[in-house]
């Protein structure tokens, strides 16, 4: 790109974000501060930004996230972009239509960027091989969902006052988490100790070469930690094929009073959402205002995504090096 | 009386352990006569005369597992586009797989697959038919029928056979017939995954499918197969352990064979990095200590046969997400310089590489080819074994483009091929079809 070399010290040296891994702490730290800056913006009464005016957001999901896909419109709203969003779901694969037929369909409409969730691991990067824009990884199968460990690092930094030395337990299915995995890579390269918590049948093999420490019992896992990350395991996983059965999986993983009381007495509780009350974690303990950061999480993903768009979109080319570029292409 | 003579040639025959410089004489479809003093007389008369240039004159090489799109599927591969990748890869005998549509699993599918062959194949074909009706993996086929009707082998091709039961019976059956079983060693249980389980996998959030699933199979079968009697062999191994597990069956006298890809000899799971769909293949590629240990598995005998495993994809089916999109590589015209790359790394000798591709599934198909030796049927590949060249998947004669080694840089490859007295490729005119 001509235009990042007229650039010479980008935001976010990337034209998309597709993972956590490849990002450097820095672009991590530059991304947190601007959503800083967002989250004041978005406790005002007037919340609308302009960077992204003109400027087309496609939100392109082929697995159904209302809370995802809802933040990213909300962020790119405020920023002053047109969103579109668009649920693919299995339709247009019955009609025949293939994924890169939909991102070279899109990418014909010329959008600036676009944000998708798929449920294969790789199909965003795929993608994002297809067309001409930014694109955003929200979310692919279990392979990353980049956002959400920076709203996760974002939440534990604006309470913590920083990430490095910090312990974090990420407990659940760390076998089918993208959320697992963009939260390892993110805490390992800002400094902090991580440590996986999960029966051993929901932990995928040579987890513990990703830089975590391996438990698979609360009582020892939480010991001291900071920071109590709990994941959603899906109903269908608890009627014995990874675990024998919900009352079983919350007797031993579920985050109630006593499993937390041996982490630090000030430690925080987060969950990615939706949450399974009375599964993996207890009511009383979600909804704890003195432990909880669980809607706060919510809060800083608009502000997160926010700053991902404004970031990412930095690095477009402007409206006259925009038709320019695409006469390249085409 | 048609008659060529291959001259100033180095004759390699792995089977006597020939190796000489010399000649050999074809004459109306069989090899007449061959040796170090041969035509040093003077030349034939009216025979065409091939000056070998020193290079290596070796029996045909012959592929016993190899995917085609016919009857079903010619839009990925016909009969006649395979046999000329052959053609071009130094093959002379392909056996095919019964996973087509319909499934070869009745005699009149046998034939259908040998009358198209006769018409439009420029190599010989052999079929493997089905093990059971329709690949399900409950009824056996007509076993005898069909190896009468000329099927060299029974497999389920890249289905596993998973009950134990049908797989006790179908020992125990065709030991009856001398008919020779062949296993894609995977159970299906402990498959479900897209690529080899490992760290990696766990990096790119993909499902893994564990050795043992390949090691359970093999094991299993081999207390049937002591159980039932009979020829068994595994299609494809691809880990250490199933090397270690053959060679102690070996030791202990079980009629076990296997066979292993030329991509597994030459490719491990990092190559998968960043979702590159055409490394997905069954069995998975595995870590470079597995990749070893094949290798020096095929160097020490434990694994008989190299095979391509050639499974054309077309472009809709591989460009997708990496666990939607289809197993399988094409490897036709890939075999022979993916094979020379070991014999110039050192891990064997060229004679070694050439046994498992010539006379050992000859021997362990009965064939009777395979061999440099006077009459017999004269299917031979000219190799020329150092010259260096850069894989373009445009230039392959498969319409599929689906293989592992775009962009690879090889050493040597096939210059001519003849198969039965008929000269069905030559390097660089196109000549045969």
């Amino acid at each position: 790109m001509t235009s990042a070399e007229k650039q010479p010290q980008a935001l976010f040296p990337h034209r998309h974000l597709l993972g956590i891994e490849g990002l450097s702490p820095a672009d991590i730290t530059a991304l947190l501060d601007l959503a800083d800056t967002y989250v004041e913006q978005n406790r005002q009464i007037d919340k609308k930004g302009s960077v992204l005016r003109g400027r087309t957001q496609i939100n392109l999901f082929f697995e159904a996230s209302t809370r995802t896909q809802s933040s990213f419109e909300l962020a790119g709203k405020r920023l002053g972009a047109d969103v579109m969003n668009m649920s693919v779901g299995a339709s247009s694969v019955k009609k025949g239509e293939t994924l890169i037929d939909t991102a070279v369909t899109l990418n014909a409409m010329h959008p600036d960027l676009i944000v998708i969730r798929h449920g294969s691991s790789g199909a965003v990067e795929l993608l994002s091989q297809k067309v001409s824009c930014s694109v955003i990884n929200a979310g692919d199968g279990a392979h990353e969902h980049p956002t959400q460990a920076l709203l996760d690092a974002l939440t534990i930094r604006r309470r913590k006052g920083k990430l490095q030395g910090l312990t974090v337990a990420i407990c659940g299915d760390i076998m089918h988490s993208r959320v697992a995995r963009s939260n390892i890579l993110l805490l390992n390269a800002m400094g902090a100790r991580v440590r996986v918590v999960a029966p051993p049948t929901l932990l995928p093999k040579g987890i513990d070469r990703l830089g975590v420490e391996v438990f698979h019992d609360m009582a020892k896992g939480l010991e001291g930690v900071d920071i109590v990350m709990m994941l959603r395991l899906q109903l269908e996983r608890m009627t014995g094929s990874y675990v024998p059965s919900q009352r079983e999986y919350f007797h031993f993983y579920g985050l109630d009073y006593a499993k937390l009381a041996v982490a630090k007495p000030d430690a925080l509780v987060m969950h990615p959402g939706p949450m399974n009350r009375g599964v993996e974690i207890d009511s009383a303990v979600a909804d704890d205002i003195n432990r909880s950061v669980i809607r706060e999480q919510v809060e800083m993903g608009v502000a997160v995504r926010m700053a991902v768009l404004d970031a990412l979109a930095r690095n477009l080319p402007n409206e006259r090096g925009a038709n320019e570029h695409n006469r390249g292409v085409a | 009386m048609s008659r060529t003579a291959f001259i100033n040639a180095r004759l390699l025959d792995p089977a006597s352990g020939l190796d000489t410089q010399g000649g050999l004489l074809v004459a109306d479809g069989v090899i007449a006569d061959l040796g170090p003093a041969l035509l040093n007389d003077g030349l034939p008369d009216g025979a065409e005369i091939v000056d070998c240039g020193g290079h290596v004159l070796a029996p045909g090489l012959i592929d016993c597992r190899v995917f085609t799109g016919e009857p079903g599927a010619e839009y990925r591969e016909t009969l006649a586009l395979a046999s000329q990748a052959a053609a071009a890869g130094g093959v002379t005998t392909m056996i095919v797989m019964p996973n087509t549509n319909p499934v070869i699993d009745d005699v009149a599918l046998v034939d259908y697959i040998e009358r198209r062959a006769r018409d439009t194949a420029i190599v010989n074909v052999h079929t493997m038919a089905a093990l059971t009706k329709g690949l399900g993996g409950e009824q056996m086929t007509e076993i005898g029928l069909l190896r009468d009707a000329g099927a060299v082998a029974f497999t389920d091709g890249d289905k596993a056979l998973a009950s134990a039961q049908v797989m006790r019976r179908a020992m125990t059956y065709a030991a009856h017939f001398g008919a020779l079983i062949v296993q894609h060693a995977e159970e299906p249980s402990l498959s479900g995954g897209v690529m080899n389980e490992s760290e990696l996998a766990t990096r790119l959030g993909l499902a893994g499918i564990p050795a043992v699933a390949e090691t359970i199979i093999i094991e299993r079968d081999l207390r049937l197969l002591e159980l039932a009697g009979g020829r068994y062999h595994v299609a494809q191994i691809s880990c250490e352990a199933s090397v270690e597990i053959i060679r102690r069956a070996r030791n202990r006298g079980l009629p076990v064979t296997c066979g292993v890809s030329a991509a597994h000899l030459q490719l491990n799971e990092n190559d998968v990095q960043s979702y590159r769909t055409f490394f997905k293949l069954s069995p998975p590629l595995r870590g470079e200590a597995d990749r070893r240990a094949l290798v020096e598995g095929l160097a020490d005998g434990t694994i008989d046969v190299v095979v391509s495993s050639h499974d054309p994809q077309d472009a809709e089916v591989k460009r997708r997400p990496f666990a939607e999109a289809n197993f399988g590589a094409i490897g036709l015209e890939t075999l022979l310089p993916a094979g020379l790359a070991l014999v110039h790394n050192g891990d064997m000798p060229l004679a070694r590489l050439l046994a498992a591709l010539t006379h050992a599934p000859s021997d362990l198909l009965g064939l009777g080819r395979g061999r440099l030796a006077a009459g017999l049927p004269a299917d031979l590949v000219l190799i020329d074994t150092d010259t260096p060249w850069v894989l373009d998947p445009s230039k392959l004669k498969s319409i599929s483009k689906n293989t592992p080694f775009e962009d690879r840089r090889f050493q040597g490859r096939a210059i001519r091929t003849m198969v039965g007295g008929r000269t069905v490729y030559v390097r660089g005119d196109g000549a045969g079809h």
